[in-house]
C-alpha cells in the first residue's frame, strides 16, 4: 500500500509529503530552512523555544514548526514580517537571560546563539543584562557548568534522560528560578553522573563546556625535565578535521600524527596498538570463560562511561564486565613499563597525554584502581578532540597544509582491528576476528557485518567450533539499559555483549567536536565518521590483533602470554560498586 | 527559596518506609505516578526527605532529578519539615506595603535561617505567608497559634526569645 501523503503550500510553493511530517522537515523538502534553538532530532522535540514558529493560515497563532505535524490544504508561511518579528523578539528575550562573555567564551566560533542572532538581524541588544554573574558549577572531572549562559532548551536534559537513561539533571523550579542541575541542586559530582558528556556536545551555547585540561598539557610540554608522550584514540583521527574546516568523515591520521610532533610531543604512539593489545587480553579473557564456565555474558570495559554507568547503576553485573582496561590505560601502563625500560626512561618523568573523544576519559585517568605496581598513575592527562584542535590552533599549524607523519616505533604499529574499537560493534568485530581465528584456525572470515551499523543494539550468532557464540552490541546507555533488562530477566541469551556509553560509540563521544542541531538532526553525522573507520580498516594490510608484530614482540619480549601474570598485573583491573544515590549523613 | 536542603535529619520510620513503598510498589509504571508519589511521600512524612524521595526513585525507576523537578516545581510541597514552633510572616499586600519584607528578613536573622528552611535543631521553621486575613494589625508575624501585629523588625529579637 502506498504511504499516505498530504498536500500542502509553504510559502506559495505546493509540497506533498508523508502524513506525519512536521512542517519544518516539510520546509527542508523544499529548501526552505528554518530557524531552530531546542530543537534536536529524536532527542528534543518539545516546541518549547518559538524559534521555529511559522503562520499557518487560519491558525490563531504562530505555531512552532519543529513539532506541529502538516495536514492536507494547509497554507504555510515561513518569512512573513510577523513571524520574522515574533523570531526576533522572542531571540531578545532569550539574549537578556544570557551572559554574553563572547569574546572568552569557549564556544564563540560555534555558538548556536550567536549564529541565531546573526541570522535574525539581532543589532542590538535592547534588554541588556550586565547584572549577570557567572554560576559556575565545576565540580566533576570533565565539565563546567555555568548557569548564566543556559537558554533552557533543555537539549542536555533529554539527551541525559533520553540517549543515556542516566538522567541526573532537570529542570529544577519555576519561571525565573528555573535551572539546568541536579537532584537537591547537589555538585555533579555527587550525583550518578557517568561523565559522558553527551550533555556537552548537545548544548547550544557555552553553558556546558569540557574542563580544558590544555595548560597542564603545556606545562608538560614546556618542562625539559619531563618526557611527555602523546597517543591518540582511534575515533580522533576521523573527527579533528572537523575542528578546523574539513568535511565529516575525513581521515587525518597522517596530519594529526605531525601535528602532534610539531607540539612538541616527544613520542607519538597510538592508541589503536593498545586496542589490538585489548584484544589479545580480552580474547583470552572471553575464550576461558566460555571454555571454563566462566561468567557469561562477558561484557567489554573500554567505555568508562558505561563502566561507572554499570557500577552504580547495574552494579549485579559487574562480575560480567572484563577485567580488562581500557586502551587507553593499557597504553599508558605499556608505556610506564615496557616502553620506559627500553628507552631507559624513569616512568616518573614521563608525562602521559592521550587524546580521547570521550570526557569520561577524564574521570578514567584519576581511577586508584589504575594504578601500576610502579606507583605511577598509566595516564596523566586525557584531553579531547576539541581540547587538541584548540592547542593545535594556538600553536599556529596550518591544520590543512600539514604533510602526513608516522607514529613512533614500538607503541605505533596497528591493524585494522584496533582501527575499528572508534564505532559500535567494532570492539565486538575486533575480538571476533581473533577468537574466531584462535578456535577455527586461520581461513575464517575477516568481516563480521552484522555488528555493524548505527541501529542502537545488534545481535549475531557465529558458529565457531563446538558451539555458536551469541553476542550482542549496544550504543547509548538507554539502548545499554534495555538490552540488559532483556538479558537479566532471561529473555535474552548471549556470550558476548559491547556496550559503548555514546550512541554510534566514540565517535559520536562527549568529547568530539560539536555539530550544531542542524547538522545532527539532518545529517548521519556518526554514520560519516564510522564509514571513515572502517574505510581505513579495509585499506590496512594486517586487520587482525594477533598478526600485530609490535604486540607480538610485547608478548615474547615482556609480556609473557596473554592473560598470564604480567599482563594482569599491568593490563587488568577490578570494579566497585557504588551507590547511585548518596545522601548526607547529617 | 523555599526549596534548599534541608539541615534536619531524617527521621523516618521503617513503618513510613513500608508505607511508602507499598504504594510505590502498586503505582510504578503509571503514566503520570510522580505526582501521587510525591504527594503521598509529603503526607507520610511531612515534607520530601531525600532519604524518602530516594526510595521513591528507586522503586518507581525514576529518576532522582526528575522527582526534584517535579517537586520543585509545585509550591504544594516542602523540602524542610515544619520545626516545633513555626513561624510566618505575611508578604499578603497590606503588610507588605507596612514593611513587612524587612520584619521577614530580621526573622531571617535573629534564626540564622532563609526562608523555607529549618534550624537546625528543628525548633524553629520560617515561611512567607500570603494574607492571612489579619491587614488590620499589619505587618504580621505568626508563631505557631500566636499572632504579633504592627511589628517593626526591631521587635521581632524579643518576640522569638520567648520560644527559645
Amino acid at each position: 500500500m502506498a504511504e499516505k501523503t498530504v498536500n500542502l503550500t509553504i510559502n506559495g510553493l505546493d509540497v506533498t509529503v508523508p502524513a506525519g511530517t512536521t512542517i519544518l522537515e516539510a520546509a527542508r523538502s523544499v529548501g526552505i530552512r528554518v530557524p531552530t534553538l531546542c530543537f534536536l532530532k529524536g532527542v528534543n522535540e518539545i516546541g518549547a523555544c518559538r524559534i521555529c514558529v511559522v503562520e499557518v493560515k487560519g491558525a490563531r497563532s504562530l505555531v512552532a514548526s519543529c513539532v506541529y505535524p502538516v495536514s492536507e490544504g494547509m497554507v504555510v508561511n515561513t518569512n512573513s514580517e510577523r513571524v520574522r518579528h515574533s523570531r526576533q523578539l522572542t531571540l531578545e528575550l532569550i539574549m537578556s537571560n544570557h551572559r554574553m562573555d563572547c569574546l572568552t567564551c569557549a564556544r564563540n566560533s560555534h555558538c548556536e546563539l550567536l549564529s541565531l542572532a546573526n541570522e535574525l538581524g539581532i543589532d542590538a541588544v535592547r534588554y541588556a543584562n550586565d547584572h549577570l554573574l557567572p554560576q559556575i558549577e565545576d565540580s566533576a572531572p570533565h565539565l563546567i557548568r555555568d548557569n548564566s549562559k543556559c537558554v533552557l532548551c533543555r537539549r542536555c536534559v533529554s539527551a541525559c534522560h533520553k540517549l543515556q537513561s542516566v538522567g541526573v539533571i532537570s529542570p529544577n523550579e519555576r519561571g525565573f528560578r528555573t535551572h539546568i542541575s541536579s537532584a537537591y541542586d547537589r555538585n555533579l559530582d555527587e550525583t550518578d553522573c557517568v561523565s559522558c558528556g553527551q550533555c556537552i556536545v548537545a548544548c547550544p551555547t557555552g553553558a556546558l563546556t569540557v574542563k580544558d585540561d590544555t595548560a597542564k598539557v603545556w606545562a608538560a610540554l614546556n618542562d625539559p625535565t619531563k618526557h611527555v608522550v602523546v597517543a591518540p584514540a582511534p575515533a580522533v583521527r576521523v573527527t579533528e578535521g572537523e575542528c578546523h574546516g574539513l568535511p565529516i568523515g575525513t581521515n587525518v591520521e597522517g596530519k594529526l600524527i605531525t601535528a602532534l610532533h610539531r607540539l612538541g610531543f616527544d613520542k607519538v604512539f597510538d592508541v589503536d596498538t593498545a586496542a589490538d593489545l585489548t584484544i589479545m587480553e580480552e580474547g583470552t579473557e572471553f575464550l576461558d570463560r566460555l571454555q571454563n564456565g566462566g561468567v557469561l555474558p562477558m561484557i567489554t570495559s573500554c567505555s568508562p562511561g558505561w563502566v561507572r554507568y554499570c557500577e552504580m547503576h547495574q552494579p549485579e553485573l559487574i562480575p560480567n564486565l572484563s577485567s580488562c582496561k581500557s586502551p587507553q590505560q593499557m597504553l599508558g601502563s605499556m608505556v610506564k613499563t615496557y616502553y620506559a625500560e627500553k628507552a631507559g626512561i624513569d616512568p616518573k618523568d614521563i608525562v602521559m597525554v592521550s587524546v580521547m573523544p570521550c570526557t569520561a576519559k577524564k574521570y578514567e585517568v584519576q581511577r586508584e584502581e589504575q594504578r601500576l605496581p610502579n606507583g605511577c598513575m598509566p595516564v596523566d592527562i586525557s584531553i579531547t578532540t576539541r581540547e587538541l584542535s584548540r592547542m593545535i590552533k594556538r600553536a599556529g599549524l596550518l591544520f590543512d597544509h600539514l604533510p602526513d607523519g608516522q607514529f613512533d616505533p614500538l607503541l605505533g604499529v596497528s591493524t585494522g582491528a584496533g582501527t575499528i574499537f572508534g564505532v559500535t560493534g567494532g570492539v565486538m568485530e575486533a575480538a571476533l576476528r581473533t577468537v574466531s581465528v584462535k578456535l577455527a584456525g586461520e581461513g575464517m572470515q575477516v568481516d563480521f557485518r552484522e555488528v555493524r551499523g548505527m541501529k542502537g543494539v545488534k545481535e549475531a550468532g557465529y558458529f565457531l567450533p563446538g558451539r555458536t557464540v551469541r553476542v550482542a552490541v549496544a550504543s547509548g546507555l538507554a539502548n545499554a539499559k534495555a538490552l540488559l533488562e532483556r538479558v537479566k530477566n532471561g529473555q535474552a541469551h548471549y556470550d558476548f555483549i559491547e556496550i559503548m556509553g555514546c550512541p554510534g560509540g566514540c565517535i559520536n563521544g562527549g568529547g568530539q567536536p560539536t555539530q550544531s542541531a542542524e547538522v545532527r538532526s539532518f545529517t548521519d553525522v556518526a554514520g560519516l565518521r564510522a564509514k571513515a573507520l572502517y574505510q581505513q580498516d579495509m585499506d590496512m594490510p594486517l586487520r587482525r590483533s594477533h598478526e600485530n608484530p609490535e604486540i607480538q614482540a610485547i608478548y615474547r619480549d615482556y609480556l609473557g602470554e596473554p592473560g598470564g601474570h604480567k599482563a594482569h598485573e599491568l593490563l587488568h583491573t577490578h570494579y566497585v560498586p557504588m551507590k547511585k544515590y548518596r545522601p548526607d549523613q547529617i | 527559596m523555599p526549596n534548599c536542603k534541608t539541615v534536619v535529619p531524617y527521621r523516618g520510620t521503617p513503618e513510613q518506609e513500608e508505607e511508602l513503598l507499598r504504594f510505590v510498589a502498586e503505582h510504578k509504571g503509571q503514566p503520570g505516578g510522580v505526582m501521587p508519589a510525591l504527594q503521598k511521600t509529603q503526607q507520610i512524612f511531612g515534607y520530601l526527605p531525600e532519604e524518602a524521595l530516594i526510595l521513591v526513585a528507586e522503586g518507581m525507576d525514576v529518576p532522582l532529578s526528575e522527582l526534584y523537578s517535579v517537586a520543585s516545581f509545585y509550591a504544594q510541597f516542602s523540602f524542610n519539615p515544619k520545626g516545633e514552633h513555626q513561624v510566618s510572616v505575611c508578604l499578603g499586600t497590606a503588610c507588605y506595603v507596612k514593611g513587612s519584607a524587612d520584619v521577614l528578613e530580621a526573622v531571617e536573622k535573629k534564626l540564622g535561617i532563609r526562608t523555607g528552611s529549618i534550624t537546625r535543631d528543628g525548633r524553629f521553621s520560617l515561611d512567607a505567608t500570603r494574607c492571612i486575613g489579619a491587614c488590620g494589625l499589619a505587618p504580621v508575624m505568626t508563631v505557631g497559634g500566636d499572632v504579633y501585629g504592627r511589628l517593626t523588625p526591631d521587635q521581632v529579637g524579643a518576640i522569638l526569645d520567648k520560644y527559645m
